[in-house]
């Protein structure tokens, strides 16, 4: 018999995360007829609403209500996820800062396997799962074989897997909560920081020109400002920008920075790792200069420039200056 | 403090262009050029900023063949204390699993207080810290951003969650942490301070000296196995532009004006 798949699904607000869908996607790639089952942790009307919205998708979904859940600490879902799945259970998690939490080690506690970050699944032969991943931020990617005799944990990554919108479950919400056990952990959830707002919301322009690595020296962001002045753009930029202090935080776009809705998205020597790419929403016309032909950016954009960006952008601007 | 940092020797991507071996068996690997993974070179400045704060001691391990040795010398000149490499033919294609049990069974020879890693490296798993402190049952904390030594029992750590927001916890030590990019900046090794920590000598640790069945580590003991590598078709990808600077420039602003992008 196949073994029981189930997805962990985060939510906030009374509202179920993007992946919730993405998920069963993911899970009826590895039995393609299989019940699946959703497990939400919280408290309060906003799991209700979680569990509503969840149920017509879900063949079931078992909640855990506990005041101790309220936020979603990785170490006391951990301990109570040991708790109520079954043996070999293959368990679903979207590829996020709480899947990354959580998830590797649930997986020593179950003794199952443990796939990171999947961006496909190939289905399961006898007791042997064929997942794609990718290494090297995108640039090879590789089949993955996982023994998933005694069960799986797999981290999916989010917008790889469609969304099942078919919303024909009509499922039941199966209350789990006194199984959870002892939710007291060493890790105590204080508080969540804001971001601070920066000089400019890049959230709020149409033509962002974003700066990566590329740029190799903090002089040469002036190249990109220059740009971004001859046409009427923000300037934002990737995560090794703002490690560097280069810019400030409140310019980066991605999943740990600003998540953006431009029209055109220029971006100078920016590899295009999905980090960074989760942050760019709504379809925008991309436009990609980076020296590196291989860059995973040009399987992404519209258009491709293969030019070292410290020569190309200053004569670009040039041109554009002549009008 | 007693800190333990985790390290890893890959390939640069910021310096070499990865490409996939024809046969499909491994990335072309012939004139990569290797350094420390990034994320684990901020996970050892801020042990070596813990250490001069509030004392104690930062060694440095890694996994790896002999040339991994070379990772953990540069570690050292940053300033680690002491470094050590775990290799062993039998440690040879384990999977994130097998890592952490060989690095759990050096942990365990020690007294650390602190364990950290970097959040991810080259293959983008982001799992050995994870299930390392999982097996030791130690409590964790993921793509840490900042830490604040409270006392000798706990620590304050500051999680990057999505959005650029951070999630502020309290953490029982003795425990691990990933580290994420960002944290600190971390210094400048020059070739002098690499030949500082040339002679000294590095101890190499095997399966037999750390009382590991071979059984559980390697490719035998792993559940999770790599098949090949291969370069996926992604469909046509961006349209190149292609011709002089002019030419490409001047095709490039007619896009950008039909799309508008120049206002």
């Amino acid at each position: 018999m196949a073994q029981q798949l189930f997805a962990y699904i985060g939510h906030k607000n009374g509202i179920a995360d993007d992946p919730a869908l993405e998920l069963i996607t993911a899970a009826k790639k590895i039995y393609a007829d299989a019940a699946i089952t959703a497990i939400i942790t919280g408290s309060g009307a906003d799991l209700a609403a979680v569990g509503n919205e969840l149920a017509s998708s879900y063949a079931e979904v078992w909640k855990v209500e506990n005041e101790a859940c309220a936020y979603p600490n990785g170490e006391v879902i951990r301990s109570l996820l040991v708790n109520i799945l079954p043996p070999d259970a293959i368990i679903l998690f979207a590829h996020d800062t709480f899947g990354m939490d959580l998830a590797p080690g649930l997986s020593i506690k179950l003794d199952s396997a443990f796939v990171s970050d999947a961006v496909d699944i190939k289905g399961v032969d006898g007791t042997t799962l064929t997942v794609i991943r990718q290494e090297y931020s995108g640039m090879a990617s590789t089949h993955v074989h996982a023994d998933i005799s005694n069960g799986a944990v797999i981290t999916c990554r989010p917008g790889s897997f469609q969304p099942d919108e078919s919303k024909s479950a009509n499922g039941q919400i199966v209350d789990k909560s006194a199984a959870a056990g002892d939710l007291s952990a060493k890790r105590r959830f204080l508080e969540v920081v804001e971001a601070e707002a920066g000089d400019v919301d890049i959230t709020k322009s149409d033509v962002l020109v974003s700066v990566g690595r590329g740029v190799e020296d903090q002089e040469n962001i002036e190249i990109a400002e220059e740009l971004a002045d001859a046409i009427g753009a923000v300037v934002s930029c990737s995560r090794p920008i703002v490690d560097a202090k280069w810019l400030e935080k409140a310019r980066q776009v991605g999943t740990s920075g600003k998540t953006v809705k431009p029209k055109v998205y220029i971006a100078l020597g920016i590899s295009g790792s999905f980090q960074h790419m989760g942050g760019l929403k709504g379809s925008p016309f991309i436009v990609a200069v980076n020296k590196n032909p291989k860059a995973p950016i040009f399987q992404l954009a519209d258009v491709g420039v293969v030019q070292d960006l410290l020569e190309f952008v200053p004569a670009l601007t040039e041109k554009i200056k002549e009008g | 403090m007693e800190i333990l940092v985790c390290v890893k020797r890959v390939p640069d991507t910021a310096e070499n262009e990865i490409e996939v071996k024809s046969d499909g068996t491994d990335i072309e690997r012939d004139d990569l050029v290797y350094s420390v993974n990034e994320w684990d070179n901020y996970a050892v400045e801020e042990a070596i900023q813990i250490r001069d704060k509030i004392g104690g001691s930062v060694t440095v391990v890694t996994v790896g063949d002999e040339e991994s040795e070379e990772v953990v010398r540069r570690e050292m000149a940053m300033g680690a204390d002491k470094g050590v490499l775990l290799s062993d033919e039998a440690f040879d294609g384990s999977d994130g699993k097998g890592l952490a049990t060989i690095l759990k069974a050096e942990i365990e020879k020690g007294n650390y207080d602190l364990v950290l890693t970097g959040a991810m490296a080259d293959d983008g798993a982001a799992q050995v810290g994870g299930m390392l402190a999982a097996m030791l049952d130690w409590p964790y904390a993921s793509v840490v951003n900042t830490i604040e030594v409270l006392d000798d029992k706990k620590i304050k750590v500051g999680r990057e969650i999505e959005g650029g927001n951070q999630e502020m916890n309290e953490i029982d030590l003795p425990c691990v942490l990933s580290i994420q990019t960002g944290i600190n900046e971390p210094r400048y090794v020059g070739i002098r301070g690499i030949r500082k920590v040339a002679a000294i000598e590095i101890p190499v640790h095997g399966a037999a000296d750390l009382g590991i069945s071979s059984e559980s580590v390697g490719r035998g003991g792993a559940k999770v196995k790599r098949v090949d590598y291969f370069v996926p078709d992604l469909g046509e990808g961006a349209e190149i532009l292609e011709g002089s600077m002019d030419e490409i420039t001047e095709k490039l602003i007619e896009l950008l004006k039909a799309k508008g992008g120049i206002k």
